[in-house]
């Protein structure tokens, strides 16, 4: 295993730039996702790191040597293609002994290879199968063992679940967490799936158009996202980004939604209304808040540090069954909370909300980047 | 076919009464194309039938009627002892000639198709296009337009009136249609899968040999029919550039025909063409279905 180091890596094509400067540093064991909507240049990057294309500009450096020019055979990083890419003229077992073969590995050595491979993933039964007579989740159990088979120091995985159906694909999402865990393998996964992102990674890197908009931990990506992309993009259902206005009152700032007749007015906690946001006073910002912040008041409750309560009118209600989603008025914009399963609410009518303002994010409404 | 019979046709509610009903539409059909197979089994017929009789019996005789008296002696004839030009040869090295020039001329050919199309499909160099749009026109020129060129080469090479002349020209000319064959195959063919052996190692024949070549069974069943029925039939060039000794059967076959001194031996003609076309008809017979497969099998899965 080893660390991998992207500088300034860029790619164009002609006058179109494809990637503009990405610069990711991995250490060992780490799992980093690549995520994005589709055209955002993840597959780009990591065909680039497997050396199928070439970079325009800048390095890649693996365990401290530099294989920006080297080929993709020389690189000594596996890779698990989106259609598996099983050959099919050949059996399970010589799929996973091809690497070792061209690799010049000796027969005794490759045979056992094959062996502990298809023990660790449970494929035996299938080695003299061709990849035609295996269903879709065995497709993909090959594809990891051939790639797991000649040991390499990088693993990359390119949308390797998006062929599975909806259960076996969150069955393989656990496995391929499972192996990372026991491999202690360093992996670069590229997805569009941000769940799979969240799940997943020890961090992700959320791109979008060729720029890398936040490089981060699942929860820094996820309660601090650097901009309005990252927040709209990360989390179903999507962050809330509400225009607000900061005000400052006696003991420190708030929040009003709307205009005068419906606003709503939320103070600021005390730990979010320091620096960068009292700047903002007086002016509009983006406020971001997360459906699950937001949960129906009980009568007698009492609002905690960083809560209080307000009144909002219920628009749409769609149970999902672990939970309920509501789309409310806040301000005259639609908010979605995400509320108990069982709650008795019907549109139209008016609630009382408690909403926890304690993982508050503000963006700028001009450059849409986090006020922090 | 199961969709094609009859009784699949019939409504399942109805199926016990209507075992036996042919729609009219149906029989209508199908006396068509009894009808049009007579057409293409009548001059078959004839050439067996009269290649099996004395040669009295044609001069006397009906064409389409079958032998009084049934003889091998024509087939005999005219793979032994027959007159081809001045000697009394009959087809038996000329046949032999053919499989000198088929075999290796095919196997050539296809092989660089195959080549040529891993090329242009997985390098996409500067004028790939343009140099298949070449390759293709090829496919276009008249034989006849290149005789008097290819004369010339051959002659400069030393291969005139040679077999291994008639290989280089045939294989020259079947390049066009090899690579447009493999070309279009290989730019179907699941790039993952290329990229993939390149990440595991395989090098540039490696992955031709391991991956590609593996996979192209329709097209080289194809490619080989193709090639094969092409060469074995081509007349033009084994009438240009090949002398006695290197007559391929086809140019034999119109010498036999062409050569015979007073009385026409029909009987031994029909033996001799017969005996020409028998190794494209085993081609078809053997692997037609894999070829109809092959053809299809660009367009329907894209």
């Amino acid at each position: 295993m080893a660390s991998l180091q992207l500088s300034n890596v860029q790619k164009s094509f002609g006058p179109v730039k494809i990637l503009h400067d990405i610069s990711i540093g991995l250490q060992d064991g780490e799992f980093l996702v690549l995520v994005g909507p589709s055209g955002c240049g993840k597959s780009t990057l990591m065909n680039i790191i497997a050396g199928l294309e070439e970079p325009t500009g800048g390095s890649l450096m693996l365990e401290g040597r530099d294989i920006t020019r080297v080929a993709p055979a020389d690189r000594n990083i596996s890779m698990v293609f989106q259609s598996y890419a099983l050959y099919p003229n050949m059996t399970v077992a010589k799929n996973i002994e091809f690497p070792l073969q061209m690799r010049k590995v000796d027969k005794a050595q490759r045979e056992q290879r094959v062996k502990a491979v298809s023990r660790m993933l449970q494929i035996e039964h299938l080695l003299e199968r061709k990849p035609r007579q295996l269903s879709g989740g065995q497709r993909q159990r090959v594809a990891i063992g051939r790639a797991l088979a000649r040991e390499p120091q990088l693993y990359l995985f390119d949308e390797p679940l998006s062929n599975l159906d909806a259960q076996l694909r969150v069955d393989m999402r656990t496995e391929i967490k499972k192996l990372h865990q026991r491999l202690k393998a360093t992996i670069v996964y590229v997805t569009h799936d941000q769940i799979e992102a969240m799940t997943l990674a020890t961090r992700i890197a959320v791109m979008k158009g060729g720029v890398m908009q936040q490089l981060g931990t699942p929860y820094e990506v996820y309660n601090r996202p650097a901009n309005t992309f990252v927040a709209g993009f990360m989390g179903s259902p999507r962050m809330n980004l509400l225009k607000a206005c900061v005000e400052r009152t006696a003991d420190g700032l708030s929040l009003v939604f709307g205009r005068d007749g419906g606003a709503t007015v939320l103070d600021v906690p005390a730990a979010q209304a320091g620096g960068a946001l009292r700047s903002y006073a007086g002016r509009q910002v983006i406020a971001g808040i997360r459906a699950e912040a937001v949960s129906l008041a009980a009568p007698g409750m009492v609002a905690g540090p960083g809560q209080q309560f307000f009144e909002a009118q219920v628009e749409v209600i769609e149970p999902t069954g672990a939970d309920t989603l509501a789309v409310i008025f806040l301000g005259g914009e639609e908010f979605t909370v995400r509320l108990e399963p069982d709650v008795a609410l019907a549109p139209g009518q008016k609630a009382r909300f408690l909403v926890d303002l304690g993982k508050l994010v503000c963006f700028d409404t001009e450059t849409e980047t986090l006020i922090a | 076919m199961a969709d094609v019979h009859p009784s699949i046709a019939v409504p399942a509610g109805r199926a016990g009464a209507g075992h036996l009903r042919l729609p009219i539409g149906r029989i209508a059909l199908y006396i068509v194309l009894v009808a049009l197979a007579l057409v293409f089994v009548m001059p078959v017929y004839v050439m067996i039938v009269n290649s099996l009789k004395p040669l009295d019996e044609i001069r006397t005789g009906n064409l389409m009627s079958l032998p009084h008296e049934w003889t091998v002696a024509p087939w005999l004839s005219a793979w032994s002892t027959a007159q081809i030009g001045v000697q009394p040869t009959g087809l038996r090295p000329f046949f032999i000639n053919s499989f000198l020039l088929v075999i290796p001329a095919v196997a050539i050919s296809t092989l660089i198709g195959a080549l040529n199309g891993y090329i242009l499909t997985q390098f996409k160099f500067r004028g790939a296009n343009l140099m298949f749009g070449a390759m293709l026109l090829t496919v276009f020129i008249p034989f006849q337009i290149v005789l008097i060129p290819m004369a010339k080469t051959l002659g400069l090479l030393g291969l005139a009136g040679t077999i291994k002349g008639l290989i280089l020209v045939n294989v020259v000319y079947g390049i066009g249609f090899t690579t447009l064959f493999f070309r279009n195959y290989y730019a179907a063919f699941p790039g993952e899968l290329v990229r993939s052996a390149r990440m595991d190692g395989a090098g540039f024949f490696g992955v031709l040999t391991k991956i590609l070549l593996p996979n192209s069974a329709p097209i080289i069943v194809v490619t080989v029919i193709w090639q094969f029925t092409n060469i074995w039939n081509e007349f033009l060039f084994g009438a240009s550039f090949s002398d006695f000794s290197s007559y391929p059967l086809t140019v034999a076959l119109n010498n036999l025909v062409n050569s015979s001194t007073g009385v026409k031996e029909y009987n031994v003609h029909f033996a001799g063409a017969f005996i020409a076309a028998l190794p494209t008809l085993v081609v078809y017979l053997v692997s037609g279905k894999y070829f109809v497969r092959g053809l299809m099998a660009g367009s329907v899965k894209g």
